[in-house]
């Protein structure tokens, strides 16, 4: 197993703020919105460096999903900031009519995803947004894992012609991703090549695929570990190469499992090389009140899961 | 420029006839607000709007245009033509399969002179507004214009709009409300009040306008009116009072026709009262 380290944690909505503001200095057509969370989704400094390029929407996200539709006319490219549930499920026809259908460059970037947004509970927590999200034709859907890729990413969706869904979150986690990256959209990335069970994970459940690839190996298992950062579209020849070696697959997502990651590997795989799949997502339920670290193991969402899961499927493999 | 009334009028009884044409032929469509709207925009796009047929999306140094409540679609897609945005051959193929002449307006067939779909009602304005962000941030002077139906007030999204224009100052925005008290299930009064509003518009900070949206010398006046308005701080709604129907008698003032075809019948009833067929597609 690859050795991964860290030196600190820290959110992923702080790579997108530091993203955004990056994205700010190369492109000038670059604006944003915000629904009254700024701090949130830490936007200041490209506030403070661009003033007059950002629109403090209000409470009123279904005004903003139309306005950056709007902005795109004029050859702006806005990048529209609120929590990840008022960014999708509160404003989804919004995004469907005026920004999906109508093929407009918005970039709908999306905090506080999952149960990782802890105490506020269910009514915030959104588990379904990926799903929603990939159904649109047209949409480009990024979860990516930590801090410097959250960063590599924004930038990159800038210089990305067509309407993105970016959903990063909320608590610090581990940043063990090259600062200096290349986000490659639609590609995935290699964490740790194996031959006994494919581990396709995305989001914060990247590096608990890290950790569980380290249990995993002192058991005698020897996992390949692929972050799926972009879900749609899918890296497909990645997902089969690995498979064809591999023989069996766990997904890992921050999300419910109908709708997610999980589901879109599985149609891949059904389509064109069946294979014993197990998935740790949560299981067709809401959220509640806590901890993020409590959540995700109640919810079956940690290192331990997924270890779990692989031990499970491995013995599925004919 | 002094508009020439006799010439839009005429213009006015062709794109109505291309209306009702238009929703026969695919015994679909909605031909009640799109006869009440035809003077608004035959004002527009022949006389009012600084635009360019020769279609290009960012319209920089252009009005813009945006109709929010879509389903009066054959209005839109007539005077466009009309006025050399397409073929208006290409009507004949309003809501048939493989058609860039949607139901309801779209851009993803590329139908020239459509910016964005509209349709599920209440999205427009918002659209509209990013435009006139977008305008403002290039320094670009010209204007942005939309409609919407009265009934479509009553969605949510307007309102959070309404409150954004005048607080951050959208003062290169004329919109205009076809107010022809009716929507699919009766008249507004009954299905969802709209109460005043004049003074809803006004309190929200916006500088109202009234006007007859069926004559079409009071319509240019109350359009260049709003014009002189522009870039004095606020932006502008023009209330416009029409007859859903207006110029085919037996359609006028009745929410019956607002999503309903006429028969051959009356089709030939409608089109006598409309000119003549010349000009027909």
């Amino acid at each position: 197993m690859k050795k991964y380290t860290f030196t600190e944690k820290k959110d992923t909505r702080s790579g997108f703020g530091a993203g955004l503001l990056a994205a700010g200095k190369k492109n000038p057509n670059v604006v944003a919105l915000c629904a009254d969370l700024v701090g949130s989704l830490k936007m200041e400094a490209f506030i403070k460096e661009f003033p007059e390029r950002f629109v403090q929407v209000g409470i009123s996200e279904a005004n903003m999903m139309g306005m950056a539709a709007g902005l795109t006319i004029g050859g702006k490219v806005p990048f529209t900031g609120t929590f990840a549930n008022f960014s999708t499920g509160r404003v989804y026809d919004q995004i469907r009519q005026s920004i999906a259908y109508s093929d407009k460059n918005v970039k709908i970037c999306a905090s506080h995803a999952g149960l990782t947004l802890g105490e506020d509970g269910a009514t915030h927590q959104i588990l379904e947004d990926i799903g929603m999200m990939k159904m649109l034709p047209g949409m480009t859907v990024i979860n990516p894992c930590d801090y410097n890729q959250t960063k590599a990413a924004t930038e990159a969706i800038a210089e990305f012609e067509g309407p993105v869904y970016l959903r990063f979150g909320r608590p610090v986690i581990p940043v063990f991703t090259d600062p200096d990256q290349k986000f490659e959209i639609g590609k995935a990335w290699m964490v740790n090549e194996g031959k006994d069970v494919s581990i396709f994970a995305t989001g914060h459940l990247v590096w608990e695929a890290i950790l569980a690839g380290e249990k995993l190996a002192e058991l005698g298992i020897d996992a390949e570990i692929i972050n799926i950062h972009t879900i749609k579209p899918l890296d497909a020849e990645a997902v089969l190469k690995s498979v064809e070696k591999t023989g069996c697959v766990v997904t890992a997502e921050e999300h419910n499992r109908l709708g997610g990651l999980g589901d879109s590997i599985a149609q891949l795989l059904a389509q064109n090389n069946p294979t014993p799949q197990e998935y740790v997502a949560v299981n067709d339920s809401f959220g509640e009140s806590g901890k993020p670290a409590e959540l995700m193991a109640k919810y079956g969402l940690d290192a331990d899961a997924i270890v779990a899961a692989v031990q499970k499927v491995i013995a599925r493999k004919k | 420029m002094k508009a020439d009334i006799e010439k839009l009028t005429g213009i006015a009884t062709q794109v109505r006839r291309d209306i009702v044409r238009m929703v026969h032929q695919c015994q679909s469509g909605h031909p009640g607000g799109s006869l009440g709207c035809t003077d608004y925009f035959v004002a527009l796009y022949f006389h009012v709007l600084k635009h360019n047929p020769d279609f290009n999306m960012d319209g920089k140094g252009e009005d813009l245009f945006f109709l929010s409540n879509g389903h009066i679609s054959p209005v839109w897609y007539s005077v466009l033509a009309r006025s050399g945005y397409f073929d208006p051959k290409e009507l004949a193929t309003f809501r048939k399969i493989n058609s860039r002449v949607q139901g309801h307006p779209a851009t993803h067939e590329h139908l020239p002179g459509i910016r964005v779909a509209s349709g599920s009602l209440g999205q427009g304005l918002s659209v509209a507004i990013g435009a006139a962000l977008a305008k403002k941030l290039n320094n670009d002077d010209s204007l942005v214009y939309t409609l919407h139906g009265d009934g479509e007030l009553q969605e949510g999204q307007i309102w959070e709009a309404a409150l954004f224009a005048p607080h951050n100052k959208v003062d290169n925005l004329i919109s205009a409300i076809d107010v022809n008290g009716q929507q699919i299930d009766g008249p507004t009064e009954k299905v969802l009040s709209l109460g005043n509003l004049r003074a809803k518009w006004e309190a929200f900070g916006w500088d109202v306008l009234e006007t007859n949206g069926n004559d079409l010398a009071e319509l240019i006046s109350t359009l260049e009116l709003a014009k002189s308005r522009a870039f004095k701080g606020k932006p502008i709604m023009i209330l416009m009072q029409t007859n859903m129907g207006h110029g085919v008698d037996f359609m006028m003032g009745s929410h019956k026709w607002h999503g309903v075809a006429p028969n051959d019948e009356q089709l030939a009833q409608a089109l006598a009262q409309l000119g003549d067929s010349t000009n027909d597609y």
